[in-house]
């Protein structure tokens, strides 16, 4: 198993027939995720081909979740349609059962973001993740369930579980899985935006009740108190081992560091607090990214779930 | 995006906000004649650059460096103080807590009118990351750092939340009124502020309102006696007007520039340039470098949308800074392929005559093509397989490290 997304999802992706929709969407289907359709309003009716797979284009979210029973959906639609498409989405899960909306644009105004994840949290059975993240993916024995824009050949199916505020850091901690000949069950990027769905310890606690993962690889940044909090939750409720790593300790106060949300203000969210909340937590902590692999190895032998 | 005071000020006039009259000045003649205008004695004379603790900073001659007056913002009694004040600010370096120490010049002036102070509090409108919801926060006790109230004093901060929805309830104001100790027509007063503020923080896309101090005057009346505004620069594609308010002498001039080409760039004090994909690798690659010893002379992300101009204008950016003596790449390939970064970075090296060392490391889409381009090329590259790696090499090739 994996978590939210598996070989059996059915993805729409909205904003289908745009550029970015189109490439993303080919490179989806290419890893064998099952793409059932996409919307761009104005385009209903039409077919998109995706690879030499053709799937139909719908104008409403509401439309396409219940001709098509679809329960994921992927944005790549510009910044300023984007909250109202998490909206759209929002509404067509809630009234077909649930689903997961993966929002990977870039930039969306907060206070946007603000009204859409209160939309999104009045409906129990749909989650968000993102916006500005590079998406989820549940590698499978060929191919596998890739909503998002990570490049899906890095990756194998295996036994740990990656939750991440960053895109090509995620990759990286990808990477040092695989140097350690560990693969993953599920990889999550939250995204690094001020106000945005899901959070570190919706994906820990996740992580926690699925029974293939057995140890949690956690990436965080500098900005807001989100590691701080999932330290504590580590440490109350976690029973597999975590790593971690923080990206920002050379950040200097009151700069934004590219994402919107890495940003050290008031003297809050520095990287030394948060790998020492991290510490007091018993999260295995690696203070350089490229020793992920190690710390990692060492964090399974301790509990028992490797030999070397 | 930050703003002046007095551009916060006009905007707070249009939402009803209560602010002193006042004149934006760039002379010393000009200052003189907002005296006139303005038509009260007692009168201040703010320095307006973009960071705080204007009041309690230093003004230095550019030129010379020595020490020219202390205090940013100066209470003026007389047409003579004026004169000497602004003389003193316009043109000067004003050095604060909040400018670091090569502090900004100051070309921009507000000349406000006086008012009676019975009491400082302190206001601030800002966005709850946890709460993920629009926070108003409130203290009796203003003019002072909020974060040291914070620390040692922190009962005297009052917060209330707005609804998604509904926005910010009367009765929630009225009760933070209340924790002020603001009663009748001054509470009256706060929680139409609190109103008139909120509708302009939604309506003009803020990241931030803070007013340090807003004051109760002699007669109970509540004026925003300062106003700090950042604007959510991901809305500005919906608000034309900040082309008009933008100061751009405030800003980085190459931030500006690699902003314009879609390269995220931050500059530090190291000597090691970092060239990167994403701005959580980029985070990294620095604290690695730091780590093996090295001090990164700046961040720099590339963006997903990379290409070979940008990867030029970017090697440009960072050889710009004379700090500068070698530099790491860190790439790790996703939509962007490692191949054309190993072409890029032959064609800018050769373009700008790069003559410090480069490290390269190349991870996931196409790296080992990347990695054969640079090493078959005739430009000396080292090329590296992890990012440790990568920053030991570095901070051995410049002779630093520990």
């Amino acid at each position: 198993m994996a978590i939210w997304i598996n070989e059996e999802s059915k993805i729409l992706i909205q904003g289908i027939t745009g550029k970015q929709g189109t490439f993303h969407g080919t490179r989806m289907v290419r890893y064998n995720t099952n793409v059932v359709g996409g919307v761009t309003p104005g385009k209903g009716g039409q077919e998109v081909d995706l690879d030499g797979h053709q799937v139909p284009v719908f104008d409403s979210m509401m439309e396409a979740v219940s001709e098509t029973g679809a329960d994921v959906s992927a944005i790549y639609v510009p910044a300023r349609f984007a909250a109202a498409a998490i909206h759209e989405a929002a509404e067509a899960f809630n009234e077909n059962g649930g689903g997961l909306i993966v929002c990977i644009t870039e930039g969306i105004p907060t206070l946007d973001m603000i009204r859409a994840v209160d939309k999104v949290n009045e409906f129990e059975k749909v989650r968000l993740i993102g916006p500005n993240c590079p998406g989820i993916i549940s590698p499978g024995l060929n191919g596998g369930c890739k909503v998002g824009i990570m490049p899906a050949f890095i990756h194998k199916k295996g036994r740990i579980g990656i939750v991440s505020k960053s895109g090509t850091l995620t990759y990286e901690a990808v990477a040092q899985t695989m140097s350690v000949d560990e693969g993953q069950t599920t990889c999550v990027g939250i995204g690094g935006d001020p106000v945005s769905g899901t959070g570190f310890i919706d994906c820990l606690s996740a992580f926690e009740e699925d029974p293939d993962t057995v140890a949690v690889v956690m990436i965080g940044e500098i900005g807001g108190s989100a590691e701080e909090e999932a330290a504590e939750w580590v440490c109350d409720n976690m029973s597999k081992p975590v790593i971690g790593f923080v990206a920002g300790s050379t950040a200097p106060p009151g700069k934004r560091m590219g994402h919107a949300g890495a940003i050290i203000s008031g003297g809050k969210g520095t990287a030394a607090e948060k790998f020492a909340a991290f510490e007091k937590a018993g999260i295995h902590v690696a203070r350089d990214p490229s020793e992920i692999g190690q710390v990692l190895v060492g964090a399974l032998i301790e509990a028992g779930l490797r030999e070397s | 995006m930050n703003i002046h005071e007095y551009q916060a000020k006009e905007i707070f006039r249009e939402f009803g906000v209560r602010v002193l009259e006042g004149v934006h000045c760039r002379s010393v003649s000009e200052a003189l004649a907002a005296y006139d205008s303005l038509g009260s004695k007692v009168v201040a004379v703010k320095s307006q650059i973009h960071a705080g603790g204007r009041g309690k900073g230093t003004l230095y001659d550019p030129e010379s460096g020595d020490e020219i007056m202390k205090g940013g913002v100066k209470i003026a009694f007389s047409k003579n103080d004026v004169e000497e004040f602004s003389r003193n600010i316009c043109g000067n370096l004003l050095v604060t807590k909040q400018t670091g120490a090569e502090g900004k010049i100051v070309s921009n002036m507000y000349v406000e009118s006086g008012c009676d102070i019975d009491h400082e509090f302190y206001l601030a409108i800002l966005v709850d990351r946890d709460r993920k919801s629009i926070l108003v926060m409130a203290s009796t006790e203003g003019g002072v750092d909020i974060e040291e109230v914070a620390e040692n004093n922190p009962e005297a901060i009052h917060k209330i939340w707005a609804d998604s929805s509904l926005g910010l309830l009367e009765e929630d104001c009225a009760s933070l009124s209340k924790s002020l100790g603001l009663t009748g027509d001054s509470s009256k007063e706060m929680i139409e502020m609190l109103g008139s503020l909120y509708r302009m923080f939604v309506e003009r896309d803020c990241s931030m309102i803070e007013i340090n101090p807003l004051v109760r005057t002699k007669t109970g009346s509540m004026v925003a006696l300062d106003a700090k505004v950042g604007l959510d620069e991901n809305a500005n594609f919906r608000h034309p007007w900040r082309d008009d308010v933008r100061d751009l002498s405030e800003e980085e001039d190459v931030e500006i520039r690699a902003n314009d080409l879609g390269l995220s760039y931050v500059k530090l004090d190291g000597n090691i340039g970092c060239l990167v994909n994403g701005a959580g690798l980029a985070m990294a690659s620095m604290d690695v470098i730091k780590l093996y010893g090295g001090e990164p002379a700046n961040f720099l992300d590339i963006g997903g949308g990379a290409t070979r101009e940008s990867i030029t204008a970017a090697f440009q950016i960072i050889l710009e800074d004379e700090n500068v003596e070698g530099i790491l790449v860190n790439i790790f390939g996703g939509i962007i392929r490692c191949d054309m970064v190993a072409m890029s970075v032959i064609e800018a090296s050769k373009e700008l005559g790069l003559e410090v060392p480069l490290v390269v490391r190349f991870s996931g889409t196409n790296h080992e093509e990347g990695k054969a381009i640079l090493d078959s090329g005739e430009i000396s590259i080292h090329t590296v397989g992890s990012l440790s790696e990568g920053a030991r090499k570095i901070v051995d090739l410049i002779g630093g490290g520990n």
